[in-house]
């Protein structure tokens, strides 16, 4: 293990560079999710994940926000056990009619301000699945959404940059009168 | 020993239904075929209804063959094959659920995926809808198991999990820390795939499969596709066939690598988890260079793939092969040399080769339990014939062994990425697919990375789907969960699921 360690030492890290390196669109996202996230709530963002029904898909790429490319805990987000510590509830999946309960106590059981983002193109519509006797539909149907993030599944990048989208949002959510 | 063709020929044999026979037998046949589950000469790979019908696809591993057998169930019930084979249990309560064809002599009948919140008894049977009017019977309660006992508590756990995973509720019983029960309930995520599929065109159908598990996606897709190319009596062109093994080899790679780095980080090894996450996203990245999908949804279609691997293509996943091949070597050696981490994984949730081979297990569930079965090799399908691989097999079964099994098929599938890239034919990927102007039948046994998965399809004469069944190795693999965990502790539930990673999507459908 000790070798392990030693090579992280001296080996440049896998992260993405904020600013100063990696692709444009990392970069433009670090430094403005950092800005908006600190104006807000300093610098923290809590995250509960709810599978209402998704392939798991979704939930792949959001376990990559974790691996050492993305480390969305640098930004300050960061996943929670449990609804009661989150600010966000991250939706994944067509709601079924077998998980449309679970999801309003998940949400019932995260304290104010919180926020919904659905994540994937199931979430929002219900995407392929829509129609079926045992879907609901998308998250709005059962409770307010307050993002979408579209893909199937969207990609960690893009997952990202939705969350940057909804950092700015209730910026301005709390600027206004 | 009257071998699993004996029984088809005793049968009447179905027209166009390939590339394994499928019979309607009668009552005696599929009370022997149910005979000889039980006695375990032959293995179940599904079992599944339709609205007056039932049918079971049948594995004779030693002959090496495969069927389907078929019974008529005009009265709406049929001969339970649970009550002699109980690996079939869940898949009769499922079918009594969705079809409401009544096994006899099922002693669980307890609901599996309704819930009682469809609006709907019986989907995709005959239907009782929940008109104002008269609504359905509210469905009771559901009952676990009864533990009796001093100094017993319970533990639920889900559906909504603590970490980024799938829902389902697992019912624990434990004294102190020790588990006694693990009761699993499940249907939560059920979408009702099956009944979506019934009318589907290929394109649809095909997009459908490929959101049944989103770890799989490949897997499925190739099953659906070798089923309707099966059916309509159509090949796939040989570059389209060596690119499906090199996508579904991608995909086994991306999952053993990431999930081998969750068991470890779920025995709080959290810099074996950190280093196989980083192999699984360059996985992941060379998969969206080569096939423009992280996962490769919708890359794999009956005819063939979607998009051809084009130069840069090749050169990631090269690249790609060779970063693993220089990393991995170091992560096996911190797993094996780490004893704080074999403390826990070693003789943690054994299975039992007897239920192994009972319940057919497929994938590393199997292979580190003694049961040497991988779909790639026997029944097999292309290209795999022309590719030297080893199966690896194991006998300790625990925690360890299918973290073992897991880290030698990583290496196993390099090699396999290697051949294929080597000996890649040139040439078109893709067939038009015609519809047959008759009803066909296909059925096709893929191995994905948890194990085997069988599609069973009818289309009809237009093309479209008319029923089409779709099991996932996650069937088969639940019910030894709750077996493994007993006499473990609580703390040990994470390992040992994470170590059987079965898909709850996969399984709802």
């Amino acid at each position: 293990m000790r070798k392990h360690l030693f090579e992280c030492l001296i080996r440049p890290p896998f992260t993405e560079r904020s600013p100063s390196a990696g692709d444009a669109t990392m970069a433009e996202l670090a430094a403005g999710l950092d800005r908006a996230a600190r104006r807000r709530l300093g610098r923290s963002l809590s995250i509960r994940a709810v599978d209402a029904g998704s392939c798991n898909g979704c939930e792949l790429e959001m376990h990559a926000l974790n691996n050492a490319f993305y480390d969305i805990e640098r930004f300050g987000i960061r996943f929670v056990a449990s609804p009661r510590h989150a600010d966000v509830l991250l939706v994944t999946g067509p709601v079924t009619k077998n998980m449309r309960e679970a999801l309003e106590r998940t949400y019932d059981a995260t304290p104010n301000p919180k926020w919904v983002v659905a994540i994937g193109d199931c979430a929002l519509d219900g995407g392929c699945f829509a129609g079926s006797y045992a879907v609901v539909g998308g998250v709005s149907e059962v409770v307010p959404v307050d993002l979408h993030i579209r893909g199937c599944p969207p990609s960690p990048t893009e997952i990202l940059k939705g969350l940057l989208a909804l950092l700015e949002h209730a910026n301005a959510e709390r600027r206004a009168p | 020993m009257p071998a699993l063709i004996d029984l088809i020929r005793e049968g009447r044999a179905v027209q166009h239904h390939g590339p394994w026979p499928r019979a309607v037998v009668d009552l005696a046949a599929w009370s022997f075929a149910v005979g000889q589950l039980s006695e375990g000469h032959w293995s179940l790979l599904g079992l599944w209804g339709e609205m007056d019908a039932v049918h079971m696809a049948l594995l004779d591993q030693p002959a090496g063959e495969m069927a389907v057998v078929s019974l008529a169930c005009p009265q709406r019930r049929y001969l339970s094959v649970a009550e002699r084979h109980p690996p079939a249990i869940r898949l009769e309560r499922t079918i009594r659920d969705l079809f409401g064809l009544e096994p006899e002599g099922l002693l669980d009948v307890r609901p599996w995926l309704d819930h009682g919140h469809w609006g709907v008894r019986h989907p995709l049977g005959v239907r009782q809808t929940d008109p104002p009017a008269f609504p359905l019977p509210v469905l009771p309660p559901y009952e676990f198991l009864r533990v009796d006992g001093p100094s017993l508590h319970q533990i639920p756990v889900g559906p909504v999990h603590a970490g980024i995973i799938e829902p389902g509720h697992f019912r624990f019983t434990a004294n102190g820390e020790v588990v006694v029960r693990l009761e699993e309930r499940l249907g939560y995520v059920h979408k009702g795939i099956e009944g979506l599929m019934a009318g589907a065109d290929l394109d649809r159908a095909v997009r459908l499969v490929g959101r049944v598990s989103g770890d799989s996606t490949a897997a499925y897709a190739l099953a659906f596709s070798q089923a309707a190319e099966s059916a309509l009596q159509i090949e796939a062109p040989a570059r389209a066939v060596w690119l499906r093994a090199l996508m579904a080899e991608l995909e086994r790679l991306a999952n053993h690598l990431g999930d081998i780095g969750a068991i470890c980080n779920d025995a709080s090894f959290a810099l074996m988890h950190t280093h196989c996450g980083v192999l699984r996203e360059r996985v992941l990245r060379a998969c969206d260079t080569g096939f423009g999908h992280r996962l490769m949804r919708d890359c794999i279609v009956p005819g063939g793939v979607a998009a051809d691997l084009g130069p840069v293509g090749i050169a990631a996943v090269r690249a790609l092969i060779e970063e693993i091949r220089r990393r991995f070597p170091a992560l096996i050696e911190l797993y094996d040399n780490t004893a704080s981490l074999q403390d826990r994984t070693v003789a943690t949730g054994v299975l039992a080769a007897a239920l192994a081979h009972q319940y057919g297990a497929g994938g590393y569930v199997g292979r580190a339990s003694g049961r040497a079965f991988d779909a790639r090799r026997a029944p097999g399908y292309p290209p795999y014939e022309k590719l030297s691989f080893d199966v690896p097999v194991r006998q300790d079964g625990d925690v360890n062994a299918r973290v073992w099994i897991r880290i030698q098929e990583v290496e196993q599938s390099l090699s396999l990425v290697e051949q294929i890239l080597e000996r890649l034919p040139d040439g078109p990927v893709r067939v038009e697919v015609a519809p047959a102007r008759e009803a066909r039948e296909g059925v096709a046994l893929v191995e994905g990375f948890r194990g085997d998965v069988l599609v069973w399809l009818r289309l009809a004469g237009s093309g479209k789907v008319e029923r089409c069944h779709l099991r996932d190795p996650s069937w088969f693999q639940w019910p030894l969960l709750e077996a493994v965990i007993e006499g473990n502790i609580v703390a040990d539930f994470p390992l040992c699921n994470k170590s059987f990673n079965c898909s709850y999507s996969g399984h709802d459908l």
